[in-house]
């Protein structure tokens, strides 16, 4: 039967577009391909069909009874007993597993190559949480939003679970001998027709097994592209260093930062230290003598830096460069010159005020390029803190953890170019996905077909495998070995956490069979790399150690010596297009919650609000609300944008705090084929992309007269003048104005008929530091995966039916054009006087003896009167049987310790109590009692800026209790005498008094 | 309720046609139960059935797939349900009034249609006793909210209104079904007695529990009609209050009013008595009551809705005034969002409904009108759910924090099980009027004039 349902939910496989859920199978589709159904095998594949045949048509009906009747019977004798299974309790405990107790594994995400380090959580050998590694430099322990997904990403139902030749399901020994034939084919030109297709590889082992092939391939060629590449950026440090190095800021030093359209803080290599880093100098408590660093931020499309900084300028594509040329000027950089461009009043003010400040914290300050802006801005940037004697204060350079860095973009040109001119025979594909994400205008899928065999191999059976011959599986980095380099160079081993899923190969095993070394153990490739390239004795205890700790220690990268070519960078300046003006430009970025495309199978990432539209399940054409006045178009209005790479459709997004007469298309969506989450939903930017302007081109707009639904998890941008979130500078709460502007009503104190409950043991609250959250929606998901959180599918989204226990609400305040924008993270404020407990007709939702306010799911009848008398609505009612416990590859992720909630039940967070239990348990049995720390939530362990604190009020000591007495501390609504558990400190910036005006 | 006997007034309308006796009304009433079915009863029946049906299909859809079919979300988490609940519960109550207060204070003009205002209390009361039980995530262990005897450890939480409203309900319709059942024994004996058919005798005996008439019974019939008169009373006020105390307890601004009490009671009297107009005039028309149901009691009850009316209106006023005069800016803006946010139309709409056309009835000409005072009443019955859709939409929708506002939109599943209620509630009264009579027989052989001639006075 259908479901009639608008949209079946499910935990991780909510359906997004409804598009293919099993890949399309048959030799069909090949027909197009007229070398392909001319090869043998697909003859084959078509006489074995033929033979398969039918009935003829014309069915009589004494045939017809008969079958009837052998149906029947068969369907009878199909109910055969369960298969006899034997559960044997362990003989002898293995060492350190008890059941019920988990396993912390140190391992890393990748993004883009750069590893982040993490510590997985497994229960009984099954992956259920990722934190971040406290030991490792990119994370100190927290994490954002893709780490917290990757234990999604490998439980994906969708993932390629089969090895497939031609589309029918073939063998490992089979692949291995056909790709060995392939190459021996090669042999004689010395693999000349051989391309090696791979992500950036930052692998010391991957890059080891490559080189050993091109060596035995010399004519063959190794190409790197990743859609979200480096190659600006090393271009960039190349014009004016000469080589091609990278910046690593060292932002607890910095004063003063000026971000050129740079999302450091929630995207990027090290985006999680620079977080930590940038958030310790938010948050008074922690910025101690050193004071409040000071943010500026230039932007066109709103980020999650953008959004923590004290000034926002937005800025249309192509002036980006010229303000940077501007600043350097006016700074006085490597005599560039004033560019002839006339900026408006504002942005001229902006611009003095922000390179005076600069100025005065010579040595102090630091400016970030984004890695989107071209060549030029890089090399300004790096010019301009080379000026100001911030290299080696606030920013060294090293090399790039790339084992090849390369300009990727031209690398890719390259190859499809002998796609094109069939040069090229044998076309090995290793986790890239080029079909989708190259640019629109390669035509890569056009020229790839032109080479004779082609090998994918990929998490999932994507745009890129539907076109190959053969299509292998691969291993998610938490089932296989390997090795890879943190932002700083930091050496991390991969270790499986979980023997692979499915019918996976590492990309190590592909390399090794084409090595002729099929059926080496992954272990034995990384060990095998390390004790040959690792100086040193005693290996053994190396190994175990970096296994350990999950870092290598003293393998980062060094710092360099750098000196500025002032000419190179001049002359880059000089050769700066034109600003243009009047022309429609449009930004080209990774998305915020799906990157560049390759999560765009994770629901609990496309069920993610973003960070400032707060859309979920889809990309807009985000504009400004002047250029959407100028074009006439509001939310949800398709409108067509024509590049010289192609066109799209999209709907519009107006977005307050976007730069006028542009916009910006998130790329990553309008995937053909990724699985249930990702196919069909949104549009896909990359058809607008061109190999010379990556990330921005111009675009003309066209209004289509149709409409499209968008989802937004909240519509209302103002805080209505309400006391919602409190804002001050730092120059207030130090003369003890801590309520700032919006300081309200206090609260009503104790008012209460009953006698406060005394609280002689714990009392649990947490504290949450509003100066210090980028809404970068780590926490979130964090949520998710700890507490076994369902997403819903965009239909219930728009219904209003989400699930996330925390959600991070979102308000202007001031003018559309140039708006300040809050976050400020809500969930259950655990109310001493709870206004859920006291509607609940059946006493489901109770308070506990340490003030938790507890919900019992299976007591809960569903009236949902705690929820409407909720004034923070923080809880969430199962509409339908949101969790999908059918996919029985789901049952593997969930977290043993959360009960899943079944249908009609109420849930909302928990302060995850699971957590304060267990080490409860645990202190228990050490005779101590829970020390400030000891307790740490899931969304505030993830919290990259530490804004999250959690602990035991009645301990004074504590850092909940330090921030509860803090004249800056406040309780959301109140005035309404809920006495919140949860808090808030006002949110404290720290402007520039010179733009305050502005 | 005015019972002046001035003798400068006029004398009144009397409320039963002149040239009855009691073997007349006897024969006239029962006589709608006793003849052969008509025709277009069996018409009317499949009719309504058919949206009984609807209700049946709507509510087995309800079950296997959960509340999401419905419209409600966070933040609106009560939406057509406790909508229809109020609705039914308010309906049912100007049976109860006419029924205990109205004979408790000798109202004699109850007597045609006490019967029929209780059928239909009762009636509406099933309706609304659907919605409780429907609109659980787990409709399935709604017998949790009833303090029973288990292992589990479960016990109500009596601090919930929802537990208030439990066993206000249940009293409520156990009280009303009593009132209804020991009324109705005397004129189940005279059906026993009339009918021909062994079985309908039967069946009828059974109900009339051996009533003989004797002076005894009539004198243990007065007691116990009595009593329950009684215990009803303090129902008609004490039903609707605890209904309203499921938002009034509440902190939601637009919910959190004290005026709510007196103004949800006088809603449910207004509400009521339009209900009854509108059943007692299609009934009085196709059974030819005209002579029982005279336009005095039209009249009367026109007088109750203007009334009730006017408390109402002034319920809305004075919700609007404290909004302003609170100083509350949560309080302010739910009420100006009501009558300028998106749901203005319902705000106006109610408005219109409920204090501007009810005004006509200060006229003695629409009084006068049985069609006028039958569209009034289906408007007042319009009116009035509108004024709990918005109470219970525009508070929700729009709350304290505007990071959490949402929009309400019922489905084809609301709708349906809305208009399925409908359904069983008029399945339910052609089913009363067929077997058992709409109007007191021996109640209605009291009001003949010869019953008067005998009584010393």
């Amino acid at each position: 039967m259908h479901d009639h349902s608008p949209d079946a939910p499910g935990s991780g496989v909510a359906p997004g577009g409804g598009g293919p859920v099993a890949p399309a199978v048959g030799p069909e589709m090949w027909r197009s391909l007229e070398e392909l159904a001319r090869t043998p095998e697909a003859r084959a594949v078509l006489a074995r069909a033929a033979a398969a045949a039918p009935l003829p048509d014309g069915v009589d009906r004494r045939s017809f009874l008969q079958l009837m009747g052998a149906s029947l019977a068969l369907a009878g004798l199909a109910c055969t007993r369960q298969p006899i299974e034997k559960i044997v309790p362990y003989v002898k405990q293995p060492e350190e597993i008890v059941p019920g107790r988990p396993l912390y594994y140190a391992s890393a995400v990748l993004c883009g190559g750069a590893a982040t380090g993490v510590l997985v959580e497994t229960h009984q050998g099954r992956p259920t949480k990722v934190e971040g590694n406290p030991d490792h430099p990119a994370s100190l322990g927290a994490s954002d939003r893709f780490m917290q997904a990757a234990i999604l990403d490998l439980y994906d139902p969708d993932r390629s679970q089969v090895l497939t030749y031609l589309l029918e399901i073939a063998t490992w020994p089979r692949c291995v001998e056909e790709l060995r034939a392939a190459l021996a084919s090669q042999a004689a030109v010395r693999g000349a027709g051989v391309r090696l297709l791979t992500p950036t590889v930052t692998s010391p082992t991957l890059a080891g097994q490559i080189e050993a092939f091109l060596a035995a391939h010399p004519e063959a060629k190794w190409v790197q592209y990743e859609a979200d590449n480096e190659a600006a950026a090393l271009a960039g440090a190349r014009i004016a260093f000469g080589m091609p190095l990278v910046p690593r800021y060292e932002l607890a030093r910095a004063d003063v930062i000026l971000t050129l359209d740079s999302d450091f803080l929630a995207t990027g290599p090290g985006n999680v230290r620079y977080a930590r880093d940038c958030g310790a100098r938010r948050r008074l408590e922690s910025a101690g003598s050193a004071g409040m660093n000071r943010l500026y931020a230039v932007e066109i499309c709103p980020t999650s830096s953008g959004a923590l900084a004290d000034h926002r300028l937005t800025l249309r594509p192509r002036l980006v460069p010229h303000f940077a040329a501007a600043l350097a000027a006016t700074i006085g950089t490597a005599g560039i010159p004033m560019p002839a461009i006339g900026f408006d009043d504002r942005t001229a003010r902006w611009l003095a005020a922000v390179a005076r400040d600069l100025v005065q914290h010579r040595g102090r300050s630091l400016v970030v390029p984004g890695a989107q802006q071209p060549a030029a801005v890089h090399a300004l940037a790096h010019a301009i803190n080379v000026a100001l004697g911030n290299v080696g204060a606030t920013v060294t350079y090293g090399d790039p953890i790339a084992i090849h860095p390369t300009d990727q973009q031209a690398e890719l040109t390259d190859l499809v170019a002998d796609m094109r001119a069939g040069r090229v025979d044998t076309l090995m594909i290793l986790g890239s996905n080029p079909v989708y994400d190259a640019p629109a205008d390669l035509r890569f899928a056009e020229a790839m077909a032109k080479v004779r065999w082609r090998f994918h191999h990929g998490l999932h059976h994507d745009e890129t495998a539907e076109l190959c011959h053969w299509h292998v599986p691969a291993t998610h980095p938490f089932e296989c070995w390997s090795d890879a380099r943190a932002y700083d160079g930091t050496l991390t081993v991969l270790q499986p956490l979980i023997q692979p899923l499915y019918d996976g190969h590492s990309a190590h095993d592909v390399l090794a069979a084409m090595l002729g070394r099929a059926g080496t153990p992954g272990l034995d490739l990384v060990r095998e790399h390390w004790m040959a390239t690792r100086s040193g004795a005693d290996f053994d205890a190396w190994w175990r150690l970096t296994l350990h700790d999950g870092i290598a220690a003293g393998t980062q990268f060094p710092a360099r010596e750098v000196g500025l070519r002032e000419d190179a960078v001049r002359a880059a300046v000089a050769a700066l297009p034109p600003s243009g003006a009047g022309d429609l430009e449009i930004a080209l970025r990774p998305d915020p919650n799906i990157g560049d495309g390759r999560h765009a199978n994770n629901g609990w990432l496309q069920e993610l609000p973003k960070p400032w539209s707060k859309l979920t399940w889809d990309n807009a054409a985000l504009m400004s609300p002047q250029t959407a006045a100028q074009f006439q178009v509001e939310n949800g209005d398709v409108v067509r944008l024509r590049s010289t790479g192609g066109e799209v459709e999209a709907p519009v997004w107006v977005l307050p705090g976007h730069a006028e007469q542009c916009i910006t298309a998130h790329l990553g969506y309008g995937r053909r084929r990724s699985g249930r989450i990702g196919t069909g939903a949104g549009f896909d930017a990359y058809r607008l992309r061109t190999t010379d302007t990556p990330w921005d081109a111009l675009v003309t707009l066209e209004r289509t007269g149709r409409r499209a639904t968008l989802v937004s998890t909240q519509e209302h941008h103002s805080m209505q003048g309400r006391d919602l979130v409190r804002v001050a500078t730092a120059a207030q709460v130090a003369h003890g104005d801590a309520a700032g502007e919006h300081g309200g009503e206090s609260a009503h104190g104790d008012l209460s008929l009953y006698p406060p409950h005394p609280y002689d043991g714990y009392s649990w609250g947490m504290s949450i530091d509003l100066g210090a959250c980028t809404g970068c929606n780590a926490c979130v998901v964090a949520c998710h995966a700890e507490n076994n959180v369902p997403i819903v599918g965009k239909d219930q989204v728009r219904r209003g039916r989400e699930m996330h226990w925390i959600r991070i609400d979102r308000y202007f305040d001031g003018d559309p054009a140039t708006p300040e924008v809050h976050h400020q993270p809500v969930l259950c404020m655990h109310c001493e006087n709870a206004p859920c407990e006291v509607v609940c007709p059946v006493a489901a939702t109770t308070h506990s003896p340490e003030g938790l306010n507890e919900m019992t799911y299976n007591r809960c009848v569903g009236t949902r009167y705690c929820s409407n008398n909720c004034p923070y609505k923080v809880r969430r009612f199962n509409f339908y049987p949101f969790s999908d416990t059918e996919t029985p590859v789901l049952d593997l992720m969930r977290n043993p310790d959360v009960t899943i909630r079944t249908r009609g039940v109420m849930e909302k967070c928990t302060y995850c109590v699971q957590r304060i239990n267990q080490v409860r348990q645990d202190t228990k049995v050490e005779g101590r009692s829970i020390r400030d720390g000891d307790v740490v939530t899931a969304c505030q362990q993830a919290c990259p800026t530490e804004a999250i604190v959690f602990g035991d009020i009645n301990d004074p000591h504590s850092r909940v209790a330090r921030r509860r007495a803090d004249p800056r501390h406040y309780g959301l609504l109140e005035e309404l005498n809920t006495r919140p558990r949860t808090t808030y400190l006002t949110r404290t910036r720290n402007p520039n008094p010179e733009l305050e005006a502005l | 309720m005015s019972s002046t006997h001035g003798q400068t007034l006029p004398p009144r309308a009397p409320v039963i046609a002149p040239g009855h006796t009691p073997a007349s009304v006897t024969d006239k009433i029962s006589s709608v139960v006793l003849q052969r079915t008509p025709r277009w009863f069996f018409g009317a029946l499949a009719v309504t059935s058919g949206l009984l049906m609807m209700f049946l299909f709507a509510v087995t859809w309800l079950f296997a797939k959960g509340i999401g079919i419905w419209g409600n979300n966070v933040p609106v988490g009560w939406g057509f349900d406790i909508i229809n609940f109020v609705w039914w519960i308010g309906i049912g109550h100007a049976g109860t009034l006419i029924s205990a207060i109205l004979l408790l204070l000798r109202q004699s003009w109850r007597t045609s249609i006490n019967r029929f205002a209780e059928a239909m209390t009762l009636f509406a009361v099933v309706c609304a006793a659907m919605y409780p039980i429907l609109h659980l995530g787990r409709p399935w262990v709604f017998y949790w909210l009833m303090p029973h005897p288990n292992a589990m450890g479960l016990w109500p939480q009596f601090r919930s209104p929802l537990i208030w409203d439990v066993f206000a309900v249940s009293t409520y319709a156990t009280v009303s079904l009593l009132f209804w059942f020991v009324g109705l024994i005397p004129d189940l004996a005279t059906l026993r007695d009339r009918a021909k058919h062994p079985i309908v005798q039967h069946i009828y005996g059974i109900l009339a529990m051996g009533w003989r008439g004797s002076a005894r019974h009539w004198h243990n019939y007065e007691v116990a009609y009595g009593l329950l008169a009684a215990l009803a009373t303090p129902l008609v006020v004490s039903v609707h209050t605890v209904v309203s105390f499921d938002f009034a307890v509440g902190l939601l601004p637009g919910w959190h009013t004290t005026i709510f009490p007196p103004y949800f009671v006088a809603g449910a009297i207004f509400s009521g008595f339009a209900m009854v107009v509108t059943l007692a005039v299609p009934l009085r028309a196709v059974f030819g009551l005209h002579d029982f149901i005279t336009m005095r009691h039209l009249h009367n009850m026109a007088k109750i809705m203007l009334v009730t009316g006017l408390i109402v209106a002034y319920g809305y006023a004075m919700e609007l005034f404290m909004a302003w005069y609170s100083g509350n800016e949560y309080e302010r803006f739910v009420f100006l969002n009501r009558i300028t946010g998106p749901y203005r139309v319902s705000w106006f709409m109610l408005i219109l409904c409920n204090v501007i056309a009810s005004q006509l009835l200060w006229f003695r000409r629409i009084r006068n009108s049985v069609i006028a005072l039958w569209v009034l009443s289906i408007v007042i019955n319009v009116g009035m759910w509108l004024e709990r859709f918005v109470i219970i939409v525009t508070s929700l929708h729009r709350d304290f924090l505007p990071s959490s506002w949402g929009m309400y939109q019922p489905t084809r599943w609301d709708v349906m099980t809305f208009v399925g209620t409908i359904g069983l509630f008029l399945t339910l009264l052609f089913l009363f009027i067929r077997v058992l009579p709409m109007i007191s027989i021996f109640e209605m052989r009291t009001l003949v004039p010869e019953a008067k001639e005998r009584r010393p006075s």
